[in-house]
């Protein structure tokens, strides 16, 4: 295996798609060669930050509000109901 | 009939998820921690198919009133989060849809989904051998305070908002909503390849932008 294929191959292997030949390609590959290690590293910390981009998005005051009282309205609707 | 949530009843009801239980049952703050887990989420789905944030947050509303006036039908085929994000995602496309038609500039979104072939690191960067001529950068050097700061989330952010629609769908689901690729598969219909392939261009598209602002 060669770099320019391995690149294209680090999503299947982090899913675990690869076919036991094609892993210990990979991995043989992968433990010679800085590079791709490097590549894999950092396919690695994009997931990580990927992650994590939802954190810091607060429900803002009024929506949160309004959907209380919706949520609030529709039980006390259902509950009528059954 | 399916056996009624009476208070008390519980034994003759078949297992719900304890959050669906809370949520039947009224429980304000079981629905509010809910809302807040997946407003995140739901907002990274929806924003690449609609105009601005403000539309976006609309969209999330719509589709937590649609999630209210389902609940009582929701047959838990999927988990209450597949199920909600779906929702989430089905008003998104109508509203693109319907936007698309007075929007000229909407019509670029349809753009880029073609684009599922060829290599995703630039090929100048390898020699004739196909072998790196530089080796990428280390980010365990890049501090965590940079790494995971509000700036680079950001740009990450915006880097999910511009990918082609299909690609940001499976990224969106898979690596910010931690959803599993069986799940996403059948939330999609698409097939696992063809899933792993989107996954796969989307990830690289954003490793691209952040090795270039790292750099």
């Amino acid at each position: 295996m060669i770099c320019r294929d391995v690149v294209e191959l680090m999503t299947d292997y982090l899913e675990g798609t690869l076919s036991p030949a094609d892993l210990a390609r990979f991995e043989d590959h992968i433990a010679g060669c800085g590079g791709c290690r490097a590549y894999l590293e950092q396919m690695r910390k994009t997931l990580e930050i990927t992650g994590r981009i939802a954190r810091a998005e607060p429900v803002s005051a009024s929506l949160e509000r309004e959907l209380t009282a919706a949520f609030r309205n529709w039980h006390s609707k259902r509950d009528g109901s059954l | 009939m399916p056996a009624r949530n009476y208070p008390g009843a519980g034994v003759t009801e078949r297992l719900h998820e304890p959050e669906l239980q809370a949520l039947r049952s009224g429980d304000e703050q079981a629905f509010q921690s809910l809302v807040a887990r997946l407003h995140g989420p739901m907002l990274r789905l929806v924003m690449g198919h609609v105009r601005d944030r403000d539309i976006a947050e609309d969209v999330v509303q719509e589709s937590w009133l649609t999630v209210l006036k389902n609940l009582d039908r929701f047959e838990e085929r999927s988990t209450l989060k597949t199920w909600i994000l779906g929702i989430a995602l089905n008003i998104a496309r109508s509203r693109r849809r319907k936007e698309s038609r007075v929007l000229t500039f909407s019509s670029l979104w349809h753009f880029g989904d073609r684009e599922q072939r060829g290599p995703t690191v630039d090929q100048s960067r390898f020699d004739a051998t196909g072998t790196w001529k530089a080796i990428p950068d280390s980010w365990s050097n890049v501090p965590e305070s940079r790494l995971l700061s509000q700036e680079t989330m950001q740009r990450v952010r915006e880097a999910v908002d511009t990918l082609p629609p299909m690609q940001r769908e499976v990224l969106v689901l898979r690596d910010v909503a931690g959803m599993d690729s069986e799940e996403v598969c059948g939330m999609l219909g698409i097939s696992a390849e063809n899933q792993r392939v989107r996954l796969h261009r989307a990830r690289t598209a954003v490793r691209r932008m952040l090795e270039e602002y790292l750099r």
